[in-house]
This record gives C-alpha cells, sequence and structure tokens, in this order.
C-alpha cells in the first residue's frame, strides 16, 4: 500500500482552476474586492456544495444519485405546507425532513444492493416517483408558508469579529465538509472508496459492501435533506427549486476529478468543484453572458472533466492529431 | 462499474431529464434576442395600441346596467352577437369545461373562483370538468370525450393557441355552443372569446410605472419566466417598447424559470455588478418576494418595483414601504366563462370578443387588496370576497 499524499489524487488541478476562477471574481466585479462578496458567493453555493458531498459518496462508491434534485423539490414543498408560518413547527419540520432525506436514501440504497438494480435506474425511478408525488399532492402550486426562524438557516446570518456577518449557511457548508473529510479519512471512509475501486477485493477481504453502498445512499439523501433546508432559507417556496440540481452536483463532482464509477477521488476536490461551478456561473454572469448558456457550459465541463479522468495527463497525446502530410497541391 | 459506461448512463440520464421536465409552456424559437433594442416578433404595434387604448376606455357592463356590474361582468367595446340560436330556457343545464390545467397558484385561485361561481347558479345541475394537465393531446381528447357526454354549452381554457384550434373547430361543429378564455384560439367559431386585455397593457403597465420613477439614467434589472411563450414574450415586448423611449438603462434581461433560488442569486449578482440597481421589473409576480429579498440580504435599498397580485408580494410591499405596482392578470376572469354560458343558453347577446377590464395594484388602493388571512400565493384580484363560501375554498 503506497502512502497517501496529503492531497488526495485529482484535487490539485481543481483548486487550480478555483483559485483562477476566485482571482477573475476579484477583477470582473468590485464587491469582491472585499470578504464580503466572497462571503455571499460561498452562501450561495452552500446548498450546492453539501449536495456534491453527498453526491461523491454515492459516485466514489460506484453509483450515481439522479434523485436529489427531486428530493430537494419535495421536501421544500412538504416544509412549507407542514410549517405554514407558525415558528413553533420549525424544529419537528426540520428533523422530520431530516429523517425523510434518510428514508429515501434507505429506498434508493435497499433496491441498489438487495435487488441488484443499478442505481442509475432506481434514483432515476426514484427521481420520477418524487416528482409525480409533489406533483399530486401539490397540484403544482405550493402551498403554506416557511416560518422566520426555519428561513434563518439558509437566509440568516451572525455577527463574527473580522469577518463580518458570516452567514449560518456557511457555517453548515464548514461544519459538513469538516465532517465528510473526517469520513472518508477513517477506516469506514477509506473502504468505502475502495469499493468503488473494486468490490470483490473488499469482499474477499471481509468488507461488508452492500452495507456501504447504502450508508452512501443514505448520506446522500440526508445532505440532500440539508440542502433542502438551506435552499428553502435562502430563496422561500418553489415547485422549481430543485429542477437540475442532480446534474449541477454531478457536474461538480466531476470537475472535483471525482472518477465515474468510483475508487478515485477525494471529497475536497467535489466540494471545491461544487464551489467553481457557482464561482464560474458568477464570473459569467459578472462579464455579461447570458443566463441561457449556463447548462451549455456544464455539459462543456461534465465531457472535458470525464474525458481527462479517464485519460489524465495522456489525454492530449490522444488528441494531438497525426502530424499532417505536407500538402503540395 | 466501467467508467466508460458511466459516461453514456450520464448522457442518457440528460436525454431522460430532459423529456421529464419538460415545461408546459410551447416551446420557443428559443435564442431571444438579450438586446433592449431589438423588436421582438411579438411585438404587434397595432394590438400594443388598441391594449393600451382599453386601459382608459370605459367599460359597459351587462344589458346596459352601467354603474354597477362587477368587473367581471363588463365589457371593453363589446361587438354584441346574437345568440337565440343556442337559447334553451328552463334550466336544469349541463356546463362543460375542458381547463388546460391546475399547475400553478394562478391556475388553482381562477379555477376554485369558477367552481364557486357554478354554485351561484341553481340552473346549473351538472357541472363536468376535465383537466389536460397542461398536455395538448390530452385536452384534444378531453374536448372530444366531452363532446359525447351532453354539455349544453362547452367552456375551454386553451392548452396552447394553434394545437388547440382545430379540436374547438370541431367541437363547434357538433352544435353546442363553445366559450373560450384565457388563451385563445385561430377560429371565429366560439360563441366568445373571454380575456382581460393582454399582455401588452400588463408590460407596459409596469414599465411606465418605472419610466416614472426610476430618474433618467437609472439602472432598470428585467426578469422574465422563459421565452418563447407568447403572454410572456408581449409583457416584455411592451415593456421593451417603453423602456427604449426613455431615459432609463434595461442593464439585463434574464430568465428565471420561476425559480426563486435562481431569482435571488441573478438580483444579488446584479446588485454586485452593478453597484445599484434602480428598479426591477418583472414579467409575473411569482418571484418578487425573493427578488425584494436579495436587495434585503444585500443590505441595499429596495428600489422600485414591478410585481404582481400575490398576497406575498403585497404584504412585503406594505411592510417594507416600497415603491411598488402590481399590474394583474386577474383571476376574476375565470367567473365571466360560467355568466357567459348562461346568458348564451338564456338567447341573451354576448360580446364575440369579451375584453375584461385589466386593473392594477397601486399604492393608493394596495390596502384594500391585503388579505393577511390568505395563503402567500392567493392572486388579490380573484373578485372572490363576495362570493358565498368565502374564504375556505380559496385556503
Amino acid at each position: 500500500m503506497r502512502a497517501r499524499p496529503r492531497l488526495a489524487d485529482g484535487t490539485g488541478p481543481v483548486l487550480v482552476v478555483l483559485l483562477i476562477l476566485l482571482v477573475g471574481l476579484a477583477f470582473a466585479g468590485p464587491a469582491y474586492a472585499e470578504p464580503g462578496g466572497y462571503l455571499a458567493l460561498l452562501k450561495r453555493a452552500a446548498p450546492l456544495v453539501v449536495l456534491a458531498v453527498g453526491q461523491y459518496f454515492v459516485i466514489v462508491s460506484g453509483g450515481f444519485d439522479l434523485s436529489v434534485g427531486s428530493l430537494v423539490t419535495a421536501e421544500v414543498v412538504v416544509a412549507a405546507r407542514l410549517v405554514n408560518g407558525d415558528d413553533a413547527n420549525t424544529g419537528w419540520v426540520i428533523a422530520l425532513l431530516l429523517g425523510c432525506g434518510i428514508l429515501v436514501g434507505l429506498v434508493n440504497g435497499l433496491i441498489t444492493t438487495k435487488l441488484l438494480v443499478p442505481s442509475f435506474i432506481v434514483t432515476l425511478g426514484m427521481l420520477l416517483v418524487l416528482d409525480g408525488a409533489v406533483f399530486l399532492w401539490s397540484g403544482g402550486a405550493p402551498r403554506g408558508a416557511l416560518s422566520p426562524s426555519f428561513r434563518l438557516i439558509g437566509r440568516g446570518s451572525v455577527d463574527v469579529p473580522v469577518l463580518g456577518q458570516l452567514p449560518w449557511s456557511v457555517i453548515v457548508l464548514l461544519v459538513v465538509v469538516a465532517a465528510a473529510v473526517w469520513f472518508m479519512r477513517s477506516g469506514t471512509g477509506r473502504t468505502l472508496l475502495a469499493v468503488g475501486d473494486n468490490e470483490n477485493v473488499v469482499r474477499l477481504a471481509g468488507g461488508r459492501v452492500d452495507r456501504l453502498r447504502l450508508l452512501a445512499f443514505v448520506l446522500s439523501g440526508l445532505l440532500a435533506s440539508v440542502a433542502a433546508i438551506l435552499l428553502a432559507g435562502f430563496a422561500g417556496v418553489s415547485a422549481q427549486v430543485g429542477e437540475g440540481l442532480e446534474f449541477r452536483a454531478i457536474t461538480a463532482v466531476v470537475l472535483g476529478g471525482v472518477l465515474l464509477g468510483g475508487g478515485r477521488g477525494s471529497v475536497v476536490a467535489a466540494a471545491a468543484g461544487a464551489l467553481s461551478l457557482e464561482a464560474l456561473f458568477s464570473l459569467l454572469n459578472l462579464l455579461g453572458v447570458s443566463g441561457a448558456l449556463e447548462s451549455a457550459v456544464q455539459g462543456v465541463i461534465i465531457i472535458a472533466a470525464v474525458a481527462y479522468a479517464a485519460h489524465g495527463a495522456g489525454l492530449w497525446r490522444v488528441l494531438r492529431p497525426h502530424r499532417p502530410v505536407p500538402d503540395t497541391a | 462499474m466501467n467508467s466508460r459506461w458511466s459516461v453514456v448512463a450520464l448522457v442518457g440520464a440528460f436525454a431522460v431529464a430532459g423529456c421529464a421536465s419538460d415545461l408546459p409552456a410551447t416551446p420557443g424559437p428559443g435564442g431571444t434576442s438579450e438586446s433592449a433594442k431589438a423588436k421582438s416578433e411579438f411585438f404587434d404595434p397595432a394590438e400594443f395600441e388598441r391594449q393600451l387604448r382599453f386601459r382608459t376606455a370605459k367599460a359597459t357592463g351587462l344589458d346596459s346596467q352601467d354603474g354597477t356590474a362587477k368587473p367581471w361582468e363588463q365589457m371593453l367595446e363589446p361587438q354584441l352577437v346574437d345568440t337565440a340560436k343556442y337559447a334553451k330556457p328552463g334550466g336544469g343545464y349541463h356546463l362543460c369545461f375542458s381547463n388546460a390545467s391546475v399547475d400553478n397558484p394562478w391556475r388553482q385561485v381562477g379555477f376554485k373562483t369558477m367552481k364557486e361561481e357554478v354554485k351561484l347558479h341553481p340552473e346549473i345541475t351538472k357541472f363536468t370538468v376535465l383537466d389536460a394537465e397542461a398536455k395538448d393531446d390530452k385536452q384534444i381528447s378531453d374536448i372530444q370525450s366531452l363532446a359525447s357526454q351532453g354539455c349544453h354549452a362547452l367552456i375551454v381554457s386553451p392548452n396552447t393557441t394553434a394545437t388547440l384550434t382545430p379540436a374547438v373547430e370541431a367541437a363547434c361543429a357538433t352544435g353546442v355552443p363553445v366559450i373560450v378564455f384565457d388563451r385563445g384560439v385561430k377560429t371565429g367559431c366560439p360563441v366568445t372569446f373571454i380575456h382581460p386585455i393582454g399582455g401588452f397593457a400588463f408590460g407596459a403597465d409596469g414599465a411606465e410605472f418605472l419610466k416614472e420613477k426610476v430618474q433618467p439614467g437609472g439602472k432598470v434589472l428585467a426578469l422574465r419566466i422563459l421565452p418563447g411563450v407568447d403572454v410572456l414574450e408581449q409583457r416584455w415586448a411592451a415593456a421593451n417598447e417603453i423602456f427604449s423611449g426613455s431615459q432609463v438603462k434595461v442593464v439585463g434581461v434574464e430568465f428565471t424559470n420561476g425559480d426563486a433560488a435562481k431569482t435571488k442569486s441573478i438580483v444579488n449578482e446584479y446588485i454586485q455588478r452593478e453597484g445599484k440597481i434602480d428598479g426591477v421589473w418583472m414579467d409575473a409576480g411569482a418571484t418578487a418576494v425573493a427578488a425584494v429579498e436579495a436587495f434585503q440580504d444585500a443590505g441595499a435599498a429596495i428600489p422600485p418595483f414591478v410585481g404582481e397580485d400575490q398576497q406575498d408580494f403585497l404584504r412585503m410591499w406594505a411592510d417594507e414601504k416600497m415603491t411598488a405596482v402590481a399590474p394583474t392578470y386577474p383571476t376574476y376572469q375565470w367567473r365571466t366563462p360560467v355568466i357567459a354560458a348562461l346568458r348564451v343558453l338564456g338567447g341573451k347577446q354576448v360580446p364575440k370578443e369579451w375584453v375584461l377590464p385589466q386593473p392594477k395594484v397601486t399604492q393608493d388602493t394596495l390596502k384594500d387588496f391585503i388579505k393577511q388571512d390568505m395563503p402567500p400565493l392567493h392572486y388579490a384580484m380573484c373578485g372572490c370576497e363576495g362570493m358565498p363560501g368565502y374564504p375556505a375554498p380559496w385556503k
């Protein structure tokens, strides 16, 4: 077994990309001349980073979780209806949402591991089921309202010396990332990575592959709930809140150099990928590039990052055209 | 799992998600010009002028009972048509309604109002509703199926204009009086087509307000839901026309997809990019509160705003003492088709094109429209406050 470097494989490039983007932001927008601008960026990015960390667990163990976007929508719509604008309901509704996230993760994980349905199909099915359920229940128009205390986590901030107003969502973000790093450095985290690399080896070595996979889905569901609480707090109730979030999270993870199919990549890189994606969109907006380009940019990133991950530094050799024959005509 | 297969799977997922999350709106030509100068293909100068004129025109009431008619019983420049051939005296009517969808708060408030309107008329003994769930093909078969259910009158709220036209023509051919409202169809066969003044007036109401409230050279951000939907394109086309003839500077035209989080991020980025935003124009108010919050969270003063008549925005407007206006696309128009159907079955005249007044909520009238006990997404201009069941069905 080789020694693990301090920065895991593939973390370097995305950190460089992130740094370039942050410097770019400082030049493009006056707001980024002081910490406040970056804190606003972190606040906007927090739900995506949390989602990307959840997605990372599933992807690195060799699966996909496509259900997170619709899970976010479902939870926001349900929260509004149950809280109904009353602060007294905040506590138990948050607990219920986290429970629902765990439950959805459990279902995804159990079907994947026990019924041996590919996670891609299971979570795609879950996406459609949740979408349909939300529509059936709400008729497309969410009802009720969130209470001020519910929205505090996603919207409010706390006074901190030096930095000034530190948004709660940034604190949640830091806690989630720190916990994820700690987890991935533990024995369980390392085995999870190994499952994505070669599950037979893990099984022969006595690892509980199914349990680890299940754990990855549960974590993804749980973190999707956290993201839902942050998003609902940030912007309020909407039936479109989770649309396309699953692909944003996957893009972020891939941008972080995490190998689709599992077995390689670091959680810090995945989080940095999410932050880079958000910074990139902010930069494009500051430069006056139309928001319509966002999905195109996202597509290009996925393809380029996956190609880079598949070939590594040897990519240029694959892409280099054969030396053209001098044309004499 | 082989990484190459994962890529294939991912591409497949994109395709599937693309299909699954299609918006119910008419797909647009895409790539709408972002330039504030370019005239939209949806801009129709004659119709623009007509709608602006309607805003100040005096509406007439039914059977010339001018002073007392409620807005949903009023009409602008009506050309009355005879309906004697449809007359079926005696009551016991079976009314049928093919609804495009109930998938947004506007349609939900409207549909509830319509159901209550039906309850007001004992002569309607049966009210059959089919919901097309925002699908053209379902609405076409809905209309066909209603044709064989013995309806005395058919009300249609079309999902899209062009695609539903043949279905409506076929329904007219069965001899049942057809009443179309909200979005129109490209045929003259319905007895009456009911709609408020329209998108140009809506867009102009907001743009004129900003033109007046924002100082020359002020920066206006325009937020739109999505491109290609004719009613929304008309609102923007009118606003664009008014902005281009004014001193205000449109610094951005962005699509929000009706998503509050996206709206908030966009507004936040524009505040950072421009330093100051002096006015916000919106083509629909669903995410207006999120846009206002973006100013609050950035610690910036809330500039003059264009919203809509949803309770959450109206309350914010009052609480924050904002400078704002709320053009409306009144939900009370859902009452009119029922009234029209009964008039037609009673052999009374109706206008061929029934244009309803389209009021806006202003600073002066704001307090009359705030209803603290109603849900945040309730539309104030529902004309439902005086109905017997109010407010329970709308909650």
